[in-house]
């Protein structure tokens, strides 16, 4: 019970925040609303039992990213671009996109529920490790080539965006 | 009330999706494109994270780990394109960078 009422909490935080930072006109809301976005989609993760991932989330995302985003959008001088046209003449696109998905999930919604059973989970028992432990198992014996290549792709991403940054290339 | 399954997370990454990709399709300055990117990179991880829970797996966990750091390597990538963008042009607007259209 508690955990349906935490998860509606958790999905307006997330669908609320993104409406709002896709909506807002001024660039500093919109990564604020952003932030509880991100946090919506982490407390999410907690109720998916992935106490791993919403610790990086949070960290990652609202510590990293979104910071990163602050200085940027301090950075560059936004009141010249807030005082012109904030939309794009692409809203017909983004109309029928919005219709698409709509029609998607009223077609669905009126087959009622049968149409939303997803095939049932394996019969595997609880495990007894926690969820970190069980990630790093995993992501240091079966998944230690991507693991690595994440880092390589970490390190061109540091240089490439230090080169991009620089003053004379 | 249902109780919560896995087709209500797909539902609500389904929801977040779409209101990234009308993000990018509907604002014009750069900051928010990327931030809407980010909504829809936050959309896949909510997939995988509820299947990897839906099968008693944690493999979908390595992968959103993996998407996370991708969606890093881009932010950092992406603004430091912006502000070399904005030092010549003066401006965030993503309209006004059409040297390369016909």
């Amino acid at each position: 019970m508690l955990d349906t009422v935490f998860f509606y909490l958790f999905t307006l935080l997330t669908l609320g925040g993104a409406i709002l930072t896709v909506a807002t006109r001024n660039a500093v809301h919109s990564a604020l609303f952003l932030i509880t976005s991100l946090l919506g989609v982490a407390g999410l993760y907690l109720l998916l039992h992935a106490e791993f991932l919403f610790a990086v989330q949070i960290i990652v995302y609202v510590g990293g990213i979104m910071v990163l985003f602050l200085f940027v959008i301090m950075l560059v001088n936004l009141d010249a671009a807030a005082a012109q046209r904030q939309f794009s003449r692409m809203w017909p696109v983004a109309l029928g996109c919005v219709a698409l998905v709509g029609l998607e999930l009223f077609y669905f919604l009126g087959k009622g529920e049968p149409a939303f059973r997803i095939a049932a989970p394996p019969p595997v028992p609880e495990p007894t490790a926690g969820n970190t432990e069980r990630i790093a198992d995993v992501l240091f014996s079966q998944y230690l080539l991507p693991f690595e290549i994440a880092s390589l792709l970490l390190l061109v991403a540091v240089i490439g965006s230090v080169v991009m940054a620089k003053k004379r290339i | 009330m249902h109780p919560v399954g896995t087709a209500h997370y797909l539902a609500v990454s389904a929801a977040l999706l779409l209101i990234g990709t009308v993000g990018i399709l509907v604002r014009r300055n750069i900051v928010i494109l990327l931030m809407s990117l980010e909504l829809i990179l936050n959309a896949a991880n909510i997939n995988l994270v509820a299947f990897s829970q839906h099968l008693r797996a944690v493999d979908g966990q390595i992968f959103a780990i993996v998407v996370i750091t991708v969606a890093v390597a881009e932010a950092a990538v992406g603004l430091g394109i912006l502000i070399a963008l904005f030092r010549n042009k003066e401006s965030v607007n993503a309209d006004d960078f059409d040297l390369l259209k016909w």
